[in-house]
């Protein structure tokens, strides 16, 4: 297809696109004046029934809990997607690499980067496990808690190399905590339909609102998903990083056996 | 102004589908989809923003302060989760290709002769 040919599709079914879009948004009610009724009931009934301070967390993960296993095992198709796809032309990568910047020498990570990585890695990792341990009171949960955790592997990479940062996440760790995660948050709410009669039924002992063991089965599911998610971005960074690491290796600098 | 954020999710949507439609490169490709796909979190929060509303997590204001729609920010988390992994996919599949044909403008990939 040309270009002109393209941008005359476009043009066309652009405009269509942009009329029904305007058209739908004109029909939703003022913005700033929400009707109700689901978020004013939940807002109401979220702490006193489930002691669940950050309500958000409580639709995703008790209320709307069986949606976001649906979300989980999205990302969990992704990564096995991106790790089979990148994987599929294993044998080809060992020969030597085309890059378009052959000449090009890669330079030293810098001291300051080593040093500042090095530090951030410890307090990210707390962080991380903090935002998934307080998901239920603050803002926060398993998705954004594991990718922070996954932000610290990411951390010993930049300070150090690759071979390093396999060697603090190896392939089976990451693949052991996405596959763990996934499934405990399954059993989770299997737990659910068999203590409590319904799938993902907050079964356990709700607390006290603003305490850390509050909140029932939001917590535990909270801890699988932030399992599943660290594992699971671990392995998608590792793969990616992969891709450009063995091109760098097969120009000669410092060979090294691959570890995977 | 009450419409203006319905404006923006427009414009949002627009720009991104014809950065899509024109792009010359995958990474960039990817990247205008995420685009549009970012006019979809604008919608959501749109659609559940009250006019002096906290935000709702009940944890240093009391129960039954005014708070915006939980429902519509717990999608926006699934949204923004599920449009992480498909970019993820897609640049996957953008690496895949451009070791295969040599480059990354989708225009002249050329299915496979056999």
């Amino acid at each position: 297809m040309s270009d002109r040919v393209r941008m005359g599709v476009f043009a066309v079914t652009g405009v269509g696109l942009l009329a029904f879009l305007l058209w739908g948004l004109a029909g939703l009610p003022d913005f700033g004046t929400y009707r109700g009724p689901y978020g004013d009931i939940l807002n109401r009934i979220a702490v006193p029934e489930r002691s669940a301070t950050d309500v958000v967390t409580a639709v995703n993960f008790d209320y709307r809990a069986f949606d976001t296993l649906g979300e989980e095992f999205i990302l969990f198709a992704a990564v096995v997607g991106v790790t089979s796809i990148l994987r599929a032309m294993r044998g080809e990568r060992t020969r030597a690499p085309d890059d378009e910047a052959a000449g090009r020498r890669v330079p030293e990570t810098s001291l300051a980067v080593r040093v500042i990585g090095l530090g951030l890695g410890p307090p990210t990792l707390l962080i991380g496990i903090y935002i998934v341990a307080h998901g239920h009171q603050t803002p926060g949960g398993g998705f954004q808690g594991g990718v922070i955790l996954a932000t610290a592997l990411l951390l010993t990479y930049l300070s150090a190399d690759y071979a390093t940062m396999r060697r603090v996440g190896p392939t089976w760790l990451s693949e052991l905590a996405e596959g763990m995660g996934a499934a405990g948050f399954a059993l989770v709410g299997v737990a659910g339909l068999v203590a409590g009669g319904a799938f993902f039924e907050n079964f356990l002992g709700k607390g006290t609102p603003g305490e850390l063991l509050s909140a029932g089965t939001i917590l535990a599911s909270n801890f699988a998903v932030g399992l599943a998610v660290t594992g699971g971005f671990a392995l998608m960074l590792s793969e990616f990083l992969q891709q450009t690491l063995t091109r760098r290796r097969g120009r000669g600098r410092r060979p090294r056996a691959r570890r995977t | 102004m009450s419409f203006l954020p319905y404006a923006v999710v427009a414009y949002v949507a627009a720009i991104g589908l014809y950065g899509v439609v024109t792009s010359r490169n995958l990474v960039h490709l990817v990247i205008c989809l995420s685009v549009m796909q970012s006019s979809s979190y604008l919608l959501l929060l749109s659609i559940g923003s009250q006019k002096d509303a906290s935000a709702p997590i009940f944890a240093d204001v009391p129960l039954g302060t005014r708070a915006v729609d939980p429902v519509v920010q717990a999608l926006t988390l699934t949204d923004v989760v599920v449009g992480t992994t498909v970019t993820a996919l897609l640049l996957a599949l953008a690496v895949q290709a451009h070791k295969r044909y040599g480059t990354a403008d989708p225009s002249e990939l050329r299915p496979e002769r056999r």
